[in-house]
């Protein structure tokens, strides 16, 4: 049977198990968006106001359900703007189809009205991309876009269509399966390679488990939670591993890298081993290269051979699924004889607790995130923006299971968590989902309020007000002289000169906008706190609500997230004033 | 150092971006870049060749493997090749310098593929060290113009 492109492809979208789409219309989707008109009781479409929130919705939905998230945006400026959203999603390997219109193929390379070479754009930021010339090549290309994107080491695909192709007419055959002859991700790990690192674990006296958002995306949880106990190594979580390893466990040693716990990093300077599971060494987690863990074997499980031996030299790499390989290496390891090493541990976990200068007259944003961990249990998703509160949301709050923090590690997108926070919402429509943000960042995706609005999204919005762009601010802070240059989001024309500003203080003016009006313009419950006392009691109630609700707390100004190894030093180099 | 990459890749359009676009990505220039057809029509062989160091070419190879559009990525810096370019050469010649050339293209077994009244054309195919001699002999004659295709290479058997 003749059906027309946009048709087959809301087909074979139904067929790969979509239920849900964010997007956009514009001149060159118009036929997607009939045929989707035509399917709205199997899909669910939200309507954004900015198409990077919808690749950021897709990307939260993505990776708090683990099935594939699917955004749309029309041809030139619809597709550019997506671009912030894919570049996210592929760097912290998020299994996403990004659906673009594409100008008629006859005007394609005319500077037409609205044309971008989308495909040309996205070459570096994508596992694949295709543009599809041909309406026959359609139902094949987006089964191959699927299927690329949920397997091996997930990544966003993205699919070009020109508004010609939407509208003509092919046979409609099925394919079952697809098959390409160029990409065949192995996912069982080498025998041999495995049975050389289980030797070298049970040789070690100094053991440090690394686990990565690789253990998440693999469903590897429950086998590193048995390889830690069972050996008794201790467990360091990468921003992206949170939840991959209870924060609570007696083995977790918290976040490593440049805002890790103090422990975590003399662990990793100390060691003999490193078992690194689903992670990528990356330059905010080795601090200076060629100081990293001096003494350490290092073993690498990952699904991407390139990224084995990219920083770091390798003494075992295993390439393959974290959860096929740990269940084999499970079979093959005992308890470890490490008592002198764990006393060690123990010792750098006591003298070096993660801790902050409480108060009892302005908010400590560690507080808020204290509050949060004590009140929800862990029983909850969070998702963060990129900056000060997200390091602290990595610090303070005790993450239980997987795919409960989502953040944007790898690229570090400010504006991510809010629409995040809204895709991870309607994938699960019975979890409470809580969007920490800063004053900054939430101003980059603000018009998602209308989004949340609209649809009555029952996300909580924690915004985690300083006034300033925090996290550049304590550079300036720490190794610019505290000279806050254009980080004070609070400064206006009346305000003195920059180098003549005495910081913060009684005469600074309010900040603009009144993040609680804003929401209540939206027709969003909201509310302002300024006293540490109101922040559980107030938490508990929101909480509660089965509506968005916005929390605008005004917090101490110029706390730092600490401790922090400097860029550029080893990570015994770590600094930590919290308490000076 | 050099190293010489032959990858065999889907005979598509934009698969030659996504490759150079993995070299220019890290700041490394192509020295040469050849693709053609081979005998299954959708599959075309580039050979790349490239300098950088060790550790980024490592990165690369691994780079190039993950492209979909690559089927086979084969690093034939170490291993013993047949390697081959060809030039066209459009060299100064009035009538008095003719013979000269002739007998130089003789002794590289170029062919003289054009004459006019001011210039000759030569063609000559080998191993890179042999074009360039070559070309460096004809630049006392004055090149006018030319053309290298960048090298083409294949494994030997075993």
């Amino acid at each position: 049977m003749k059906k027309k492109g946009a048709e087959i492809l809301i087909q074979t979208l139904i067929e790969e198990g979509v239920d849900t789409m964010f997007g956009y219309p514009g001149g060159q989707v118009i036929p997607i968006f009939d045929a989707i008109f035509h399917n709205t009781d199997k899909i669910n479409f939200y309507l954004v106001r900015h198409e990077q929130a919808a690749a950021h919705m897709a990307d939260g939905y993505a990776r708090s359900t683990g099935k594939v998230g699917v955004c749309l945006a029309t041809s030139g400026p619809g597709a550019t703007n997506l671009v912030t959203g894919i570049a996210t999603a592929y760097m912290d390997s998020v299994p996403m189809v990004a659906i673009t219109g594409q100008v008629t193929t006859n005007m394609i390379g005319n500077d037409a009205f609205q044309e971008a070479n989308i495909t040309g754009i996205t070459y570096s930021i994508t596992k694949h991309n295709y543009l599809v010339k041909d309406v026959k090549d359609l139902h094949r290309i987006v089964k191959e876009a699927f299927y690329i994107a949920r397997t091996g080491r997930p990544g966003p695909v993205l699919i070009d269509i020109p508004g010609d192709v939407s509208k003509a007419e092919a046979e409609f055959e099925k394919i079952e399966k697809v098959e390409l002859r160029s990409y065949k991700p192995v996912y069982e790990g080498n025998p041999k390679q495995i049975q050389k690192a289980a030797e070298v674990i049970m040789k070690s006296r100094k053991p440090v488990i690394i686990s990565g958002g690789g253990v998440i995306i693999s469903g590897a949880d429950k086998e590193l939670r048995e390889l830690a106990h069972k050996t008794g190594i201790p467990v360091t979580m990468t921003l992206l591993g949170m939840g991959s390893f209870p924060s609570d466990d007696e083995l977790s040693l918290g976040m490593p890298g440049m805002h890790g716990t103090v422990y975590a990093n003399h662990s990793l300077q100390d060691s003999d081993l490193i078992i690194s599971v689903g992670a990528r060494f990356d330059d905010r987690i080795t601090g200076k290269l060629d100081a990293f863990a001096p003494h350490a074997k290092i073993i690498h499980i990952d699904i991407d051979p390139s990224s084995i031996g990219k920083s770091v030299l390798v003494d075992i790499p295993i390439v393959g699924d974290a959860r096929m390989i740990l269940r084999e290496l499970n079979k093959l390891v005992s308890k470890c004889d490490i008592g002198e090493w764990m006393q060690h541990v123990k010792e750098l976990k006591q003298k070096n607790p993660l801790a902050y200068k409480k108060s009892e007259d302005v908010i400590k944003p560690q507080f808020i995130m204290e509050a949060l961990s004590e009140i929800t249990g862990g029983d909850a998703i969070y998702v963060t923006e990129v900056g000060q509160h997200q390091m602290w949301a990595a610090q303070y709050i005790n993450y239980k299971t997987a795919r409960s923090f989502l953040s944007s590690g790898g690229l570090g997108t400010m504006g991510y968590g809010f629409p995040a926070a809204i895709g991870a919402q309607l994938g699960n429509p019975d979890k409470t989902v809580i969007d920490i943000s800063g004053d900054g960042s939430f101003q980059m995706n603000i018009q998602e309020l209308a989004t949340v609005a609209m649809n009555r999204i029952p996300v909580k919005i924690i915004i985690l007000n300083n006034m300033y762009l925090g996290m550049v601010r304590q550079w300036q802070d720490l190794f610019w002289g505290k000279r806050y240059s254009f980080t004070c989001l609070a400064r206006q024309a009346r305000c003195p000169e920059s180098s003549k500003c005495p910081g913060p203080g009684d005469q600074c003016p309010e900040m603009i906008p009144d993040f609680r009006k804003v929401a209540e313009a939206y027709g969003i419950k909201a509310y302002d706190v300024s006293k540490p006392a109101d922040v559980k009691p107030l938490l508990k109630d929101i909480l509660k609500m089965k509506e968005p609700v916005l929390v605008n707390f005004h917090v101490a100004m110029e706390e730092n997230v600490m401790p922090m190894v400097p860029a550029g030093s080893a990570l015994n180099q770590i600094l930590d004033h919290a308490l000076a | 150092m050099e190293y010489i990459f032959s990858v065999l890749v889907e005979n598509k359009p934009g698969v030659l971006a996504r490759i150079s676009q993995l070299f220019s990505a890290r700041g490394y220039n192509i020295t040469s870049l050849t693709v053609g057809e081979t005998d299954d029509p959708t599959i075309s062989r580039m050979t790349i060749v490239v300098d950088g160091d060790e550790k980024i070419m490592d990165q690369v190879k691994k780079q190039l493997n993950k492209l979909i559009d690559v089927v086979k990525v084969v690093d034939l810096t170490s291993l013993p090749q047949i390697e081959r370019e060809l030039l066209l050469i459009k060299v100064n010649a009035d009538k008095k310098m003719r013979s000269e050339i002739i007998e130089i293209a003789e002794i590289f077994r170029a062919k003289i593929v054009d004459v006019s009244d001011s210039d000759v054309t030569l063609e000559a195919t080998g191993q890179k060290d042999k074009i360039d001699a070559l070309i460096k002999l004809l630049k006392g004659y004055k090149i006018k113009e030319l053309a290298r295709t960048g090298r083409s290479c294949l494994p030997r058997s075993e």
